[in-house]
Parts: C-alpha cells; sequence; structure tokens
C-alpha cells in the first residue's frame, strides 16, 4: 500500500527510500505529500539542474544570481532592476485565460517578493496553426488573460512574441516575463532569521485548488468516493487581480517601513515550498500551525493546506514587536493577514495541529530542496537529425513571385498589444512593436527621475524553434546574439538574461540531448558576450498529440540605457534618406543560407539545412556600435531595425509598412540573400549629412557597410525581385493576424 | 424571520446595445443553432436574505437592486425569490 | 501660487502615480487623497484617477462610489470645485450620477490601449477651458469600457449646453455621438476617457495631455480664488 502512494504521487521507489533514510523512518502522508510536491520536476528542477549549472552566472553588475525568487542587477544610481521569466505552458492549455492570468500573478509575485515594484511585463506566447479553431480559442483566450489581469492588477505589458506552429497545437507555451525597480537598498531575499520570529500568511484564503498530482491522496484509503472527492477540487485556479493590487502596495509598504526580515510568495507546492525554503535559506527552522490558514472551505485535510497553489498569497518573516504594525499595514490594504508559524532553532520544518497540539510532520526543511534528487538522464542526437541537416533548402525552387511572398511574412501584432496597457507608469519609450521595449528606469516608489538624469532599461524577448529544432546549440546561440541585437537597437547595452527553458519529455534521450545543446550555445554566447544568466525556469514535458514540441528556448535580455535623452528612431524610413546595411555584410551577394528561415519554414514547409555561422566577436562589436549610432544624442540616424526573422526582405518591408515610407533597393541576387537570416546584420536609415560620419564609425569598428538604395515614394522596390504597392503591403500587414484568429479588426489607428 | 432565497437577474434595458449578445448572436449560425435569435447578455446574483415576510424581502432586495447591483441608466433588474 | 491638487486612490487605482507625476512637473501641487478619508483637506481641484477601482467588480465605478472620500468630492463638486475622472474615474463619476449617462464595454469587445485624436468640442469646462474649440489632441485611451451611452434628451441637453467637451476624430469604441469627454451644466465636473497625463512628456510620444491638465492647473487656481473671496 505505502509503495502504491509514493508511485501515485509522482515519487520512485528510489526516491521514497531515499526520504525515509533522511528521516531515519518511515514518512507519513502528509510528509509524502510534501517530498513529492517538493522534488517534483517543476519545484526541484531535477533533469536539468546538472545542465544548468553550466550557465556563467556572474557579472560586475549582479546582485542576485539564479536560485532566489529573481535576478537582481545594479542599475546604477543607487537602484536595481529584477528580473524573472516563467512559464504557465500546461494551465493554459487547459484553460487559456485563467492559465495565462495566474501566470501573470505569479511572476508578479516573485518580483514584488524581492522588494522590487513591477513595471513591465512581456509575453512571448506560441500557439498551433491558426487554422485549427482550438488553438484559435487558446490564443485568443490567453490573450485576454493577460489583458484582463495584466491591466487591472497595474503593471504594463511592453512587449513579447506570438508565433504560430503546428508542433504547439495541444500545449501552448505562455511565458511571462517580470520586471522590477527597486532601491538598492531594500533589496529583501526569502529567508527566515530570529527564533522566535514569526511567519505571517498575506493575502487570500487557502483553497483545493492547484493540489493536482498530491491528490491521490484523497483515494488512499481515506474515502470511500474517490471521484467525489476529486470533483471537490479544480485543476484550473482563477486569479484576482484585485487581490493582487491590493498584495503588492501592502507588501511594498511593509519592505518600505522595514517590518519584514524576509518574505517569499507561494507559487508551485504552496505553504511547503514557502515554508521550507524561507526556513532553509535562514538556517533555521519552523513550526506551521495548520490550524490557523485561513480557508476558503470547511473540511480541507493538512496535506491539502499544505500543498494548495491557491492564488494571491505571500509569506513574510517578521519579529512579534513588529507584528501588529504589519497587521495594520495589512487591514488598511484590506489584505487578509495571518500568523500561521514560527521560527525555530531546529532546522526542522514542523507541521503542528494547533500550537500545543499533535505533531502532524517533522522533516529536515533543507531536505526538502537541497536533498531533492538530481538525474543526469541519458541523452542521444536524434537520428534524423544528420540527414534534416544535409537537406539544404537551396534545393528549392526560386519563387515565382518574390513580392507576394514578402507580403505573406508581414505580421503586425498590435491587435494583441493594443489589449494590453502599455503605458502605465509613465515609463514606456518604445512601444511593444519595436526591435525591443524601452522604458525609463523608474516607479512609484523610488525618486522620479528629472528630466536631464534619466537612466533607461530595455528588454526584449526572444525564441526560434525553426533554428533550435535544426541546431539546438548554434540556434540557442543564435536567439541570444539576436535577443542582445534587439536591445542594442533601441540604444542599450546588454546586461543580463533571463531563460525559459520549454522542451519536450525529459525521459526521451532525445529532448535531454536538445535540452543539453541548448544550454550550450547559450552558455558558449553568453560567456563571448558578457552576459550573466541572473536566473530561469525550465518547462518540460511540452508534448502534444504524444509527439514532443520544438525545442524552445526562450530568452529575455535586459539592456541598460545610461543617458536616456531622446526617443530611439526605431523601424523607420525617410524619404531621400540613404538605407545601409551594417555587420555581417560581405555575403550579400554569395546566397547565404535559407536553413530555418520562416521563409523556408512557413512558406515552403521545408524545415532542413545548416545553420549560419555565427561570429561572437564580430557581434560583440556590433553591439557596441549600434547602442553608440542610436543613442547618439545628434541623431545620426533616423530608422533602424535588426535583421532576423524573415531576412533582409522583412526588415526593409517592416520599416516601411511602419513608417508609411518606401523604398528603392538594388544589389540584393536572388530570393536567398532577400530571406536568409544571417546573424549579425542591421539595417539603418540616414540622412545625407551624417552618412559619411556613420560610415567612419562603423569601418573603424572593424565591420561591413554597404549602401543599399533609399526611402522613397510608395512603392517597396528590389531591383529585379519585389516591386509591391507600400499601401497593399500596410494592408498584408495589418490583417494578417486578425483574420488568422478570426476576430475583427478595431477601427482604432 | 424568515429566509429567502433570492435570484437577481440584471439585463441591459430594451434599445440599450448589447455588444456581447449581438457577437454570440453572430456565431450561433456557424454552430447549427438557426432558430435561435434575440439574445441579451446579463449577469445573476443568487443569495439568501432574512425578513419577516416576503413582501419585506422583496422591498430589501429591490431596494439593493437600485442602488448597487444595477445601473438605472442602462440595466433593468428582476427579481425571483422563494422560501428557504 | 500653485494649484493643490488632491488624487483620489480607491483600492485598485493604478494611475494616481501618473497624475501626480505629470501635474507636479507642470507646476501643480498634486497629493495622494485615501478613499477610507472623509474629508479631501485643502485643495484646488480633485481628480479620480484611471485604474480598477475595486477591480471593477460589478461595474467599474460601483463600489468606489460609496467610498467615504467620495462624500467630500460630491460636497466640493457642489460647492463649484474642479473634479475631473480620468478613464475609471469617468466611470466612478457617473456612477455616481455627478455627470449623467453610463459607459459599456467597447463595440470590439475588447481592451483597448492605443493613442487617438480627439477634437476639443466645447471650452465650457475647468479642463478645457481657454483651449481653442476645433483644436486636435492625440492622447492615449487605455479602457475596456469606455463607449459613452446615454438618453436621447440628455444627449439633447449636453449638445445645447455645450458640455461634449472632447469627441474622438475616428470613434475606438462605439461611443454615443464620437463622445471622448463630458462636464456637467456648471462646466466644473469632468470625465473623459483619454488619459492626458499619458501625453505630457515628449519623451513618451505626445506632449498634448498638458494642453488639459495646464487648463486644470489655472481653473482650480481661479476657482481657489473666487472661493477665497466669497
Amino acid at each position: 500500500m505505502e509503495g502504491e502512494i509514493h508511485r501515485a504521487l509522482g515519487l520512485t521507489d528510489d526516491e521514497a527510500v531515499q526520504i525515509e533514510r533522511l528521516l531515519g523512518r518511515q514518512p507519513n502522508h502528509l510528509e509524502l505529500a510534501m517530498y513529492s510536491v517538493m522534488w517534483s520536476e517543476h519545484c526541484s528542477y531535477k533533469s536539468s539542474r546538472v545542465h544548468l549549472k553550466r550557465l556563467p552566472t556572474e557579472g560586475q553588475r549582479v546582485l542576485v544570481g539564479p536560485g532566489e525568487n529573481a535576478g537582481v542587477v545594479d542599475a546604477g544610481g543607487g537602484l536595481a532592476i529584477a528580473l524573472r521569466i516563467e512559464s504557465h505552458n500546461h494551465p493554459s492549455a487547459i484553460e487559456p485565460y485563467q492559465g495565462a492570468a495566474t501566470g501573470v500573478g505569479g511572476i508578479l509575485r516573485d518580483i514584488f517578493t524581492m522588494g522590487a515594484r513591477p513595471i513591465a511585463l512581456m509575453d512571448p506566447l506560441r500557439f498551433g496553426s491558426p487554422k485549427d479553431p482550438r488553438s484559435r480559442w487558446i490564443a485568443t483566450g490567453v490573450i485576454s488573460g493577460i489583458s484582463g489581469y495584466g491591466n487591472s492588477v497595474g503593471v504594463p505589458t511592453v512587449g513579447g512574441e506570438i508565433v504560430f506552429d503546428e508542433c504547439y497545437a495541444d500545449n501552448p507555451l505562455v511565458n511571462v516575463l517580470c520586471c522590477g525597480v527597486l532601491p538598492v537598498d531594500r533589496l529583501v531575499l526569502g529567508r527566515a532569521s530570529g527564533v522566535g520570529n514569526l511567519a505571517v500568511l498575506l493575502g487570500s484564503t487557502t483553497g483545493r485548488d492547484g493540489i493536482g498530482g498530491v491528490s491521490v491522496l484523497a483515494s488512499a484509503g481515506f474515502s470511500d468516493d474517490a471521484g467525489a472527492e476529486e470533483a471537490k477540487r479544480p485543476n484550473v485556479q482563477v486569479g484576482d487581480p484585485f487581490e493582487e493590487k491590493r498584495l503588492i502596495e501592502a507588501c511594498l509598504q511593509l519592505l518600505d517601513e522595514s517590518l519584514v526580515i524576509g518574505i517569499q510568495d507561494l507559487g508551485g507546492a504552496g505553504l511547503t515550498c514557502a515554508t521550507s525554503e524561507t526556513a532553509s535559506r535562514g538556517g533555521v527552522g519552523m513550526d506551521v500551525d495548520v490550524t490557523a490558514v485561513p480557508r476558503r472551505e470547511p473540511g480541507m485535510e493538512p496535506w491539502e493546506v499544505m500543498t494548495s497553489e491557491s492564488q494571491e498569497r505571500m509569506l513574510a518573516i517578521v519579529t512579534p514587536e513588529a507584528c501588529d504594525r504589519v497587521l495594520d499595514v495589512c487591514r488598511s490594504w484590506e489584505v487578509r493577514a495571518t500568523v500561521v508559524g514560527r521560527v525555530t532553532e531546529s532546522g526542522r520544518l514542523r507541521i503542528v495541529d494547533g500550537w500545543d497540539g499533535k505533531v502532524l510532520a517533522d522533516v529536515p526543511a533543507a531536505t526538502l530542496h537541497e536533498d531533492a534528487p538530481v538525474y543526469n538522464r541519458a541523452m542521444a542526437r536524434p537520428a534524423g537529425l544528420d540527414a534534416r541537416q544535409a537537406d539544404d533548402p537551396s534545393r528549392l525552387p526560386s519563387p515565382p513571385d518574390v513580392g507576394s511572398d514578402l507580403l505573406a511574412l508581414l505580421v503586425d501584432p498590435s491587435w494583441v498589444y493594443r489589449q494590453y496597457d502599455h503605458q502605465l507608469f509613465l515609463n514606456t519609450v518604445v512601444a511593444p512593436g519595436g526591435d525591443a521595449a524601452l522604458l525609463r528606469l523608474a516607479g512609484p516608489g523610488v525618486p522620479t527621475p528629472t528630466p536631464d538624469d534619466r537612466r533607461g532599461l530595455a528588454l526584449s524577448t526572444d525564441g526560434n524553434a525553426r533554428w533550435c529544432s535544426l541546431d539546438p546549440r548554434a540556434g540557442t546561440a543564435l536567439v541570444v546574439a539576436e535577443s542582445a541585437l534587439n536591445v542594442a537597437c533601441v540604444g542599450a547595452d546588454p546586461v543580463a538574461l533571463v531563460n525559459c527553458l520549454n522542451f519536450g519529455n525529459p525521459e526521451h534521450p532525445e529532448v535531454m540531448w536538445q535540452l543539453s545543446e541548448a544550454i550550450d550555445g547559450m552558455a558558449d554566447a553568453c560567456r563571448a558576450l558578457g552576459i550573466p544568466v541572473i536566473g530561469g525556469n525550465v518547462s518540460l514535458y511540452n508534448e502534444s498529440r504524444g509527439v514532443d514540441i520544438d525545442p524552445t528556448p526562450v530568452v529575455g535580455t535586459l539592456g541598460l540605457v545610461e543617458h536616456l535623452r531622446r526617443r530611439p528612431p526605431g523601424l523607420n524610413l525617410v524619404d531621400g534618406s540613404s538605407i545601409i546595411m551594417v555587420g555581417a555584410v560581405g555575403s550579400l551577394a554569395a546566397a547565404p543560407s535559407l536553413a530555418g528561415s520562416r521563409w523556408a519554414v512557413e512558406l515552403n514547409d521545408h524545415r532542413g539545412g545548416r545553420l549560419p555561422d555565427l561570429d561572437f566577436v564580430l557581434h560583440a562589436r556590433l553591439l557596441s556600435l549600434v547602442a553608440d549610432l542610436v543613442g547618439d544624442s545628434s541623431g545620426l540616424v533616423d530608422g533602424v531595425h535588426d535583421v532576423s526573422e524573415g531576412g533582409l526582405g522583412l526588415a526593409l518591408a517592416e520599416m516601411a509598412v511602419n513608417s508609411g515610407v518606401g523604398f528603392m533597393v538594388r544589389g540584393v541576387v536572388d530570393h536567398a540573400a532577400l530571406f536568409g537570416e544571417e546573424p549579425s546584420r542591421v539595417v539603418f536609415s540616414v540622412p545625407d549629412r551624417s552618412l559619411a560620419e556613420v560610415r567612419r564609425r562603423v569601418e573603424s569598428a572593424a565591420l561591413g557597410f554597404v549602401e543599399l538604395g533609399r526611402g522613397f515614394g510608395d512603392r517597396l522596390f528590389i531591383e529585379g525581385l519585389v516591386d509591391v504597392n507600400l499601401a497593399e503591403a500596410v494592408d498584408a500587414w495589418r490583417s494578417w493576424l486578425p483574420a488568422a484568429l478570426g476576430v475583427e479588426l478595431s477601427t482604432a489607428d | 424571520m424568515t429566509r429567502f432565497r433570492a435570484l437577481v437577474e440584471v439585463s441591459l434595458r430594451p434599445g440599450i446595445a448589447d455588444p456581447q449578445g449581438a457577437t454570440i448572436e453572430r456565431a450561433l449560425p456557424a454552430l447549427g443553432f438557426e432558430a435561435i435569435s434575440g439574445v441579451r447578455a446579463g449577469k445573476a446574483f443568487r443569495f439568501v436574505v432574512d425578513a419577516t415576510d416576503e413582501h419585506a424581502a422583496r422591498k430589501q432586495v429591490d431596494d439593493l437592486c437600485r442602488r448597487l447591483l444595477t445601473n438605472p441608466v442602462i440595466e433593468d433588474s428582476a427579481v425571483t425569490l422563494e422560501q428557504a | 501660487m500653485t494649484a493643490r491638487i488632491g488624487v483620489v486612490l480607491f483600492p485598485g487605482s493604478n494611475c494616481e502615480h501618473d497624475v501626480v507625476e505629470a501635474v507636479n512637473a507642470l507646476g501643480g501641487d498634486a497629493h495622494i487623497v485615501w478613499h477610507d478619508d472623509r474629508s479631501l483637506g485643502t485643495v484646488d481641484a480633485v481628480v479620480l484617477p484611471g485604474g480598477f477601482a475595486h477591480g471593477d467588480y460589478l461595474r467599474p465605478g460601483a463600489l468606489a462610489r460609496f467610498s467615504p472620500i467620495m462624500g467630500a468630492v460630491e460636497a466640493f463638486a457642489a460647492g463649484g470645485g474642479p473634479v475631473v475622472g480620468i478613464c475609471n474615474g469617468f466611470q466612478v463619476l457617473t456612477e455616481a450620477h455627478l455627470l449623467p449617462g453610463a459607459l459599456q464595454k467597447n463595440r470590439g469587445l475588447t481592451f483597448l490601449c492605443t493613442t487617438v485624436e480627439v477634437e476639443v468640442f466645447s471650452d465650457r469646462s475647468v479642463l478645457t477651458s481657454g483651449v481653442e474649440v476645433g483644436s486636435r489632441l492625440r492622447i492615449p485611451i487605455n479602457h475596456f469600457e469606455g463607449s459613452y451611452i446615454c438618453d436621447q434628451s440628455t444627449l439633447d441637453e449636453l449638445r445645447a449646453e455645450g458640455r461634449i467637451i472632447l469627441r474622438y476624430v475616428d470613434n475606438p469604441n462605439g461611443s454615443l455621438a464620437d463622445i471622448a469627454g463630458i462636464a456637467n451644466a456648471a462646466g466644473n465636473v469632468v470625465g473623459l476617457m483619454p488619459h492626458p497625463e499619458r501625453a505630457a512628456d515628449a519623451l513618451f510620444g505626445s506632449t498634448d495631455g498638458r494642453i488639459l491638465l495646464g487648463a486644470l492647473l489655472r481653473s482650480a487656481l481661479a476657482w481657489s480664488a473666487v472661493a477665497a473671496g466669497s
């Protein structure tokens, strides 16, 4: 019977033996439940930890690296930035609106837990083909959920991605990044200390939601009617942005008044995780009175209370002297606050049935996460990969109408981001739709900068499964390079990165190989470009219709701008200005690889070939040159866009539709030169007066420079390849997404 | 005192545009519901009320509807009471 | 003289800091007023900012109107004091019957955050006083329930009395008569869906919101002088 229970809880026989060894006795059901949630893949990273260690995590600016609730970097001027990214893929597949909404809520708590005011969200989203009604339902539900929760909780959503690919049909990827700002001296960590201090549970009541796999205990001999028990336990958690908003304000006030010693959000594994982590990080123990926890419904068992994942809850560690004031502050924000625990010196997490009642569980707190198993799972290079890499898309015939292929790649995401408040807090300099979001570094509760002393921060989220499925190592390096280039295009220096590693089933050796390769590619690129990884999230078991998703590492790159003086020019063309391309441009006439390009995959369903090479040293020079040109206070350039997905052709077309100015370009030899996605290239629009200066700077950085043509008129004209009316291009660009999702285009704009 | 179960249905007043109802109605033919029309979206509230009799209970509920549950500029309410 | 602007914070409001910052950048003296207080203190004007007071549960503004501070706001308005509701604040003012009509879900049934063009349609309000009628301003909107509606006789009255102060040039949400903002009969209580505080600095795009906020600061001082003299 016991054996059946641990297996049903998702623990292996070896893990059960290990628990027994740690305790020196048989665990009871509550203890088993606590270990099973803490040793789950989600909480313990047991399959990925061995690989994650290879990532570079240190840098001059890094104040807090991976392992805490969020990474924190020093932004200068007494301010710091907290950054984190997470996935909410599986909940969003079942209930798109609430799955996405609670994903937003969870990541916000990770940020204000650090003492930071959340000031920006980003949402990289991936869905199945929009031809499939279920995928459309998931996509529109997820977008509404982000809009509904994010707008109401009062944190702007400043960017993200939306990608469609059949591999995500039943398993959307809903990643969410949050960024917060804090005075350096308000930084707090999720740890308990001081024997006799109190653990106060803040926020929502605790219900039976999100108990998930542990609910097997209900049928383990306690109940005759397992089905009825199960019905009480909703799998879907419902988010309450109003509760979260009050929780943010109350917690930030507690931190401002220095009333808390440590604070921790309740996420996966609920109270078990929050109490054991704060205790073990602080090297202490904790007693938790399970009867003190305010409940949403009667008759809940202790294991239900301890493993519930009810939303909008925080655990604060406070001194007994500060407790009354803490309760007062919470009352003023109408936030429930209850003392549920006491810090002890034992190093043990004890769950008690009332302070003088029975001890229901008694385990060494640190064993719940520090002793979680680590697996070095089998890895294997996928069998068909060599043949796939050998099948280069250069064998595809030239398209009969290059212009119509170009239009087919144009997608305006504004239908999505118009549903997100992207302006709150008066920080948004570059809104969604640019290469990266650019924000003023400020926020409520930190000193308002004067107009001549403004700093900026840039954020970009990037992923590319087309590249990563062909070669996870090179593909991931290319993703990091592109993300860094995106922040450079708004004038920022990339300073830190977080990752969300979305992969398939880790029990498949091919998936573990992909994960390991992707981590190596990320490590290569981050080391070479000097960008530390300050946090991350691993989402495994992403499978759709029995097939693993394509490997989809997503990165979020943070950039800093020392002096934020003017709006960067963005995706812009100016009639009469020169159009130039800078960087690795020697290959303009050499038919670069189309492998993994949008043109090959989306328009020709060809998923083979070898990815183009990436020269890290050249790329690093390009990053500083681009930030320098864009940030120049004299306005050297009047338009900028990196060449990435869709190649040079799409870069030019996006600049044209965004600015309403056409172009006339020469010297692009064929469709491969137009759609190939070789890295390290940036297109600029440059007025004549500064062309010589720009050229001088490019050449002194030892980078390639090529004049392509001029911004001109109302046509997209590329000699010998494309001649399209600008109005037609604008129409194709605007209408694609609403048409694909089957929604009406609003009349605004 | 007697306990009554109350159901309050709030709907937009006739003549007030109801984009939600209209959107649902537009989707119906594609799902094969050819015979359904006149869709109006609204909200429902359920609660219990203690009062000396049904008349007193109704008076309280009507007052609640007028002051809080509806915006009389655009919404009407219908109240159903039954003894609990 | 500096205009003292009280910005009311309801639980769930979120634009209060932005209004304070924009008003102060224009030389005003803005401070937050707590929803649970019964007095406004000494203020020359009141702003009800945007956000989601009480989560917008039930209806936007429906619960906020019962906050203790609203008694003081109503008295201040009755005495002729300038009161401006922006977005959610506009919704609160209609629920509190300080302004007629109501705000319904947008025609497209989605939230809309975008910059729109509005035309100043009347200068008979504390927010448009001294602003050239017919001038066009680029100001962001950010709402789900911004489609203004009222009955025909109210609309006739609003038109006849010059109380439609702002109209959308290209109606984004289905609002009746393209209404973006209205005033009460005396012109001292104003509600508008666009966010002027979001158009107050060239770094973020438009500066047209300064025109409206500047008018509010002048109106506040003018009212304050009259109130002090009476």
